[in-house]
């Protein structure tokens, strides 16, 4: 299991060839109160930097991108009468999307903790 | 069924304490009425009309005749009228005080257009009339278009898209009939700045084409140098808005609008803060093919809820030839007709299409062309020149309250921007808006542009006067202060509007959009 981050405040969790997607704790603060949260079916191809999901707060309406390329597995189903665990729990409970990776060499391009941390710093 | 009046908003403006205001019977205070749902007035056992009874017969509904009763209040017409009243009067409007929203130039409705509308050869025609029998609004329609068309320096205008962002829907569809016509189907891509409007994005998808960003400077303008490195083959062309949505004029536009044509692309501008640049610049001359233009902001047509927009959209030569039907023709002997689909013959082949049953908003032209010939075109720049130079009063008032993030980059056009930036901790532009109302006013347009933080974005238009900029400097210069010294009472602001702090993230997530009947 390997944690990465992207420069739009995507994390990505990676077991195996699947993965786990969701906004960063930074960027639910950022939002402020999520109200609503269209996540992709099952089964949906989206390519590295696609607009795979997205999130809409009571300030702005905002893209999730799609960190890897791969395949959409399963949507946070849970989001739809519960987007409020965007802001509870960003890094966890509220995850938005699971993909199958076709390009896993993709990762390589993504931020650590530490260096989104830092990332973070200079914004 | 409820006594009218006791909804329980009951503004706390008297503190308690000696010389106290007494409780009133009805809750009321003076002629502040509060005013419950229509529902909690009548009930639907009562009626306001007496109707004869529907003589007994066969229906002809195939069985979806209503079986349960319709659930509507029955209320007199003095009640109706009185309810809807009472309730305009909680609302705030450009002709009760200053409108600071930006982005939406709310500016006075001059009453010479509204007297001009109300013109019964105006306000009483049909537009299935014989257009030998209008011969007056065809006059004003088409007198309107070379107005508008003379003051952006362009070459065509299509005057029936509705508002704003049918315009932009218009224009973009020009483009696309215009790409479709040069046979580069691959161009699909539409280039939006991250300082253009945020309907402008959403235009070009729902067209059909892709949207890609491209970055602000940190002065707030376009990135010229990552537009041009985007620009290529599957570039059908960009969006901009100019004055841009940080207030500030984009310098480099017809820098811009030759790399996009020398890219073979097309040049959209968003027109909605024209009020700014009117008189001064002609967008023709900056390479722009084309640009909707809201009657409703620059020429002082009612809207908001006060009347409907209408954004015609002007063209330059390229375009021209794909703009929609129907448009006015004046012959040489001064008699106007309409071209439409039956009399366009082989004159305009390439059109896209239409946007509208009909021409356009009627009531909106006849009082846009009033406005635009009762100032004159000298008139109509000093409206420019007056909007930014009290756009600047605004911003170097409020420089030393609030974080002026683009103070920096010169002077800005007809808004002027503020960031969260040096509010005590807890404390949002969210908490600044609702003290203002308080304060008696509508706040300014907060969390836009999203490029800046906690964004509020002011537009006081030339409307006002200095005394009414000074009032409102003072309103946000105290609001501000209490933002800043964390004074508690400014969170649950506002204190004396109809109703509290409302929560929005509840009705956001559970909106409750039906009036239920309370059980019995």
């Amino acid at each position: 299991m390997s944690r990465h981050y992207t420069q739009d405040h995507e994390w990505i969790e990676v077991a195996g060839d699947g993965a786990t997607v969701g906004i960063t704790a930074y960027a639910a603060g950022q939002l402020g109160d999520v109200v609503f949260v269209d996540v992709p079916d099952a089964g949906r191809e989206v390519a590295k930097g696609d607009e795979a999901a997205v999130v809409e707060s009571v300030k702005a309406a905002s893209d999730v991108y799609a960190p890897v390329s791969g395949s959409i597995t399963e949507g946070n189903a849970a989001l739809a009468d519960e987007p409020a665990l965007v802001n509870s729990d960003p890094e966890g409970e509220g995850w938005f999307f699971k993909l199958r990776l076709t390009h896993p060499s993709e990762l390589e391009g993504l931020m650590d903790k530490a260096a989104y941390k830092d990332f973070v710093a200079t914004l | 069924m409820n006594a009218i009046n006791q909804s329980g908003w009951k503004p706390e403006m008297q503190p308690a304490g000696e010389g106290a205001a007494p409780a009133t019977h009805t809750g009321n205070r003076a002629l502040m009425l509060g005013e419950p749902l229509i529902f909690e007035i009548g009930d639907s056992a009562t009626t306001g009309v007496d109707l004869a009874e529907v003589p007994a017969g066969e229906n002809r509904l195939a069985g979806l005749a209503r079986t349960a009763p319709i659930g509507l209040p029955g209320l007199s017409e003095p009640e109706t009228v009185r309810h809807y009243t009472r309730l305009s009067r909680q609302n705030y409007a450009i002709d009760l005080g200053l409108f600071p929203l930006g982005s939406c130039t709310m500016k006075h409705n001059p009453r010479l257009n509204e007297k001009v509308a109300r013109l019964p050869g105006f306000a009483d025609v049909h537009p299935l009339q014989p257009v030998d029998t209008v011969q007056g609004a065809l006059a004003v329609i088409n007198e309107l278009a070379f107005w508008l068309i003379d003051l952006t320096g362009m070459h065509g205008v299509a005057m029936s898209p509705k508002a704003g962002a049918h315009g932009e829907l218009c224009g973009i569809l020009c483009i696309k009939a215009a790409l479709e016509a040069r046979g580069e189907h691959d161009r699909r891509v539409i280039l939006v700045p991250e300082s253009a409007h945020g309907t402008n994005p959403a235009t070009a998808a729902f067209a059909g084409f892709k949207v890609e960003d491209i970055p602000a400077t940190p002065e707030g303008r376009v990135d010229l140098g990552a537009l041009k490195a985007r620009l290529g083959p599957d570039v059908a062309g960009v969006m901009i808005t100019n004055p841009n949505t940080c207030g500030l004029f984009e310098r480099d536009m017809k820098a811009i609008s030759d790399a996009v044509h020398a890219a073979g692309g097309y040049v959209y501008c968003d027109g909605a803060n024209f009020n700014a640049i009117v008189g001064r610049v002609r967008p023709g001359d900056l390479g722009i093919d084309a640009m909707h233009i809201n009657l409703h902001k620059t020429f002082s047509t009612p809207h908001g809820g006060g009347g409907p927009g209408s954004g015609p959209v002007v063209l330059s030569k390229a375009l021209s030839p794909y703009g929609p039907l129907p448009f006015t023709e004046r012959h040489a002997d001064g008699h106007i007709t309409l071209v439409e689909e039956e009399t366009v013959g082989d004159r305009h082949p390439d059109s896209f299409g239409r946007m509208t049953a009909f021409h356009g908003q009627m009531g909106m032209f006849t009082r846009a062309l009033a406005y635009i010939l009762s100032h004159g075109a000298d008139g109509l720049r000093q409206v420019a020149e007056d909007a930014v130079l009290n756009a600047n009063y605004v911003l170097r008032s409020l420089a030393d309250t609030l974080d002026a993030p683009f103070a920096d980059s010169g002077p800005c056009m007809h808004e002027a921007l503020f960031s969260d930036a040096g509010l005590a901790e807890g404390f949002s532009t969210l908490d600044i808006a609702k003290g203002l109302i308080d304060e008696g006013y509508h706040p300014m347009t907060v969390y836009f542009p999203l490029v800046v933080h906690g964004a509020m974005l002011v537009e006081p238009t030339e409307t006002e006067s200095k005394a009414a900029l000074d009032q409102f400097i003072g309103a946000v210069k105290a609001v501000a202060a209490r933002a800043k010294a964390g004074d508690a009472s400014l969170k649950s602001a506002p204190h004396f509007a109809p109703r509290r702090r409302l929560d929005e993230t509840l009705a956001a997530r559970k909106p409750v959009l039906a009036w239920q009947e309370p059980a019995a």
